[in-house]
């Protein structure tokens, strides 16, 4: 077992055993949940701050949940609403909070870069939920163990990633952990939403959607990011979901037992047909949530052991 | 006093030569240049002789476009700091920007730095004013006074005047008054909220982008401005491939415009951002290899005719934020010399090539006796030892401000003394 890493800030720092470490670990939390009574200690004793300078529902929720099975005190802070509209920066945020020694920060920020910023000022376990458009990595690790648990592995698999490219998080996080697990990944989107150079990242990208969809295995939908986009980058929705929407129709294109993944929330009849996202013969959309807590657990359990680790280490004198 | 500088490498932009001479300073100007070591046989008794240990000497830099922090932010830098960082780099004529708060748009403005540089500032200071109040692109600044109170040039800074009208009776105006204008080429509309240049690096960190497409488009507008009004022009910044050719058209058209770059964009590229480096943060962006490598070409040849410092002084508090929310620019004035000598040992720039487009050049395009080394030239001087390495510590820097993207970076180029008009101003006796 592997796990190496102090802080989780995006899934270009982990290897691809790292990666399987999380996976093998969230399958036994994913068994746990579906028991009545669902708690372990993993984290008991440690504090958990959820910091969310940006607005969310399910991360939040998802990760605070993860939390309080494995015995955090779990404290939500709603940053948009706090001392940083009073100006106070980042940087003082972090170390006031900090002062109050908190074991496991997990952090949402509009700005990418932000939450690495952040874990060079604080002496804990830091946990990126999402950072502008730069990386989402829990997200990337609960896609892919629920791509493992319905195709049997998270390789040699052909996976298109559809949408609003340009300005998600949750693409470039995917992109990544893909790549590292050897996946073929291609890119589907308008041009407009399509981010320049990534044809360099080891990707195919199409404008068609039926081109981009043939013989793919999983079929990754992201949402249309309507508050990140400041111009025009689309005519209209109805013609974005016309040439981008997934229906049944363009689904057909894909292998027959092609999974349709979206990370939600979801905007239907823009980007995905709601009785599509509904079927649960393709759809594996309420599989992601789930997943989403067990891969949490298992991502603060494996930061929890190292920090312990790491202080102990301390406390000892050994030299590191 | 008569000071005789022996056993030099003599650093001559305007003859492209780099050979072993000596030097005489006398009464603030270059006496004479020998083409032997020794000089002369000491005759006067109050002759000073100073061996270079065949250390290059050259004419001192010549820094179009440097921010200080006065008036406005002085805690950021002034014209002390300044002064003393640019003495120490080897810069002995500051041309500095007009971007300060408020900005330099009267003559009264004008004559308050001018007399607090005169006061503080060991090196010579020039400065530039804006061409429009404000450097808000609504209304002309007095430029005919400002010319009167001594100022060298006009411009906004990185503010494009977007009003074609505004910007056409601006020019006129200046045309008329025979003013230089500098310019920022940009297109501010593509270049908006932009962090990086866009590319694989930009969509890797999830950082917005501009395209490179950006500066040859408010490049040929500026263009386009300098042929409808005959006005002299500077661009400030050139950093991309593609504006390479419609500059190189401009100037076979005989139109009076020159181009600048900055050291950062010659020596470091878009890569270098790493893992959010706010330090790294300029304006325009740092850009890809393929650029950099193509304006360091530009210089070479001469196209691009002048490499400014750009010198920038942001606090940490600027520096210390997100990279989309942090500050750009960097501090150069003492790291200018040293960054250009990357160049000269990667074999891309000689010396005398790249002391035309320090010294030689931006004197010239300013109607400045300095940037020579030549009899009868102000003794303007540098004395530098080229190949000593070091370690850059950013708190040894005299700037108030420490943001340089060579913090901890290894560099080979040291300044050894500066001379303005024939006084030692750095360096050992």
């Amino acid at each position: 077992m592997t796990f190496r890493a102090r802080h989780l800030l995006g899934i270009e720092h982990l290897a691809p055993e790292e990666i399987r470490t999380v996976l093998d670990l969230a399958e036994t939390y994913v068994e746990l949940n579906q028991r009545t009574v669902k708690h372990a200690n993993a984290l008991e004793g440690m504090t958990q701050i959820n910091m969310f300078f940006e607005a969310s529902t399910r991360t939040q929720a998802s990760f605070e949940l993860a939390g309080k099975r494995l015995g955090a005190d779990v404290m939500n802070m709603a940053m948009q609403h706090s001392s940083v509209k009073k100006g106070e920066t980042l940087i003082d945020t972090a170390l006031t909070l900090n002062a109050m020694h908190p074991d496991l920060l997990v952090v949402r920020h509009p700005a990418s870069g932000a939450v690495d910023l952040l874990a060079q000022k604080v002496n804990c376990a830091v946990l990126n939920a999402g950072d502008g458009r730069h990386e989402h990595p829990t997200q990337a690790l609960l896609d892919a163990l629920t791509i493992r648990r319905a195709k049997g592995r998270v390789q040699r698999l052909t996976v298109a990633i559809c949408g609003d490219i340009a300005h998600s998080r949750v693409a470039r996080s995917n992109l990544i952990l893909l790549g590292k697990m050897e996946n073929r990944i291609r890119l589907i989107g308008p041009p407009t939403l399509m981010p320049s150079g990534v044809a360099d990242l080891g990707c195919e990208v199409y404008q068609d959607m039926r081109e981009g969809l043939k013989d793919a295995d999983v079929v990754m939908m992201l949402r249309l990011q309507k508050e990140r986009m400041d111009g025009g980058f689309i005519p209209s929705e109805r013609e974005y979901y016309h040439r981008y929407g997934l229906d049944a129709e363009k689904l057909a294109h894909a292998k027959e037992d092609a999974i349709v993944m979206h990370p939600g929330p979801m905007n239907r009849g823009v980007e995905i047909d709601g009785e599509l996202a509904d079927d649960i013969n393709r759809s594996v959309i309420q599989d992601q949530v789930e997943m989403g807590v067990a891969v949490r657990m298992a991502c603060m359990d494996l930061l929890a052991r190292n920090l312990r680790a790491e202080r102990g280490r301390q406390a000892v004198g050994v030299m590191v | 006093m008569t000071t005789l500088l022996t056993n030099a490498r003599l650093i001559d932009p305007e003859a492209g030569t780099d050979t072993l001479g000596a030097l005489l300073i006398e009464d603030g100007v270059i006496a004479r240049i020998f083409d032997t070591p020794d000089g002369v046989p000491d005759k006067s008794p109050t002759l000073r002789r100073r061996d270079a240990d065949g250390r290059c000497l050259a004419p001192g830099i010549v820094d179009l476009g440097v921010k200080i922090g006065e008036p406005g932010e002085r805690h950021k830098e002034s014209f002390r700091s300044a002064g003393l960082a640019a003495a120490a780099g080897g810069v002995t004529t500051i041309i500095a920007r007009p971007d300060t708060n408020p900005a330099i748009d009267t003559p009264e403005t004008l004559e308050f730095v001018t007399r607090r540089a005169a006061e503080a500032c060991p090196v010579r200071i020039r400065h530039m004013a804006a061409l429009t109040k404000g450097r808000e692109g609504r209304e002309m600044t007095e430029i005919g006074f400002l010319l009167d109170a001594g100022a060298i040039a006009f411009t906004d800074c990185d503010h494009v005047v977007t009003n074609t009208k505004v910007l056409s009776r601006a020019l006129t105006y200046a045309k008329s008054l025979g003013a230089l204008v500098m310019g920022h080429p940009q297109e501010p509309g593509l270049s908006g909220g932009a962090a990086t240049t866009s590319g694989k690096f930009a969509s890797l960190r999830g950082l917005p982008g501009v395209s490179p497409m950006a500066e040859r488009i408010g490049f040929d507008r500026d263009m386009g401005m300098v042929e409808m009004t005959g006005v002299k022009y500077h661009f400030d910044q050139i950093t991309t491939a593609r504006a390479l050719p419609p500059l190189e058209r401009a100037k076979n058209n005989g139109f009076d415009v020159t181009a600048g770059t900055s050291i950062h964009h010659l020596t470091l590229n878009e890569f270098d951002v790493g893992d959010y480096r706010t330090f790294f943060k300029v304006k325009p962006p740092l850009r890809s290899e393929d650029d950099r490598l193509a304006v360091v070409e530009a210089v070479a040849s001469g196209l691009i005719d002048i490499i400014s410092s750009m010198h920038t002084p942001q606090d940490e508090e600027s520096k210390r934020l997100p990279f989309e929310d942090a500050a750009s620019g960097a501090v150069a004035l003492e790291t200018f010399l040293p960054a250009a000598m990357r160049l000269y040992h990667a074999g891309h720039l000689s010396l005398p090539q790249l002391f035309r487009a320090m010294a030689l050049n931006p004197a010239r395009r300013l109607d400045l006796p300095q940037g020579r080394l030549a009899e009868g030239a102000p003794a303007d001087l540098v004395l530098f030892d080229p190949d000593a390495p070091f370690v850059l510590d950013r708190f040894t820097l005299n700037s108030k401000s420490k943001n340089t993207p060579f913090d901890g970076q290894r560099m080979e180029g040291k300044v050894l003394a500066t001379w303005v008009a024939g006084v030692q101003v750095f360096g050992a006796e």
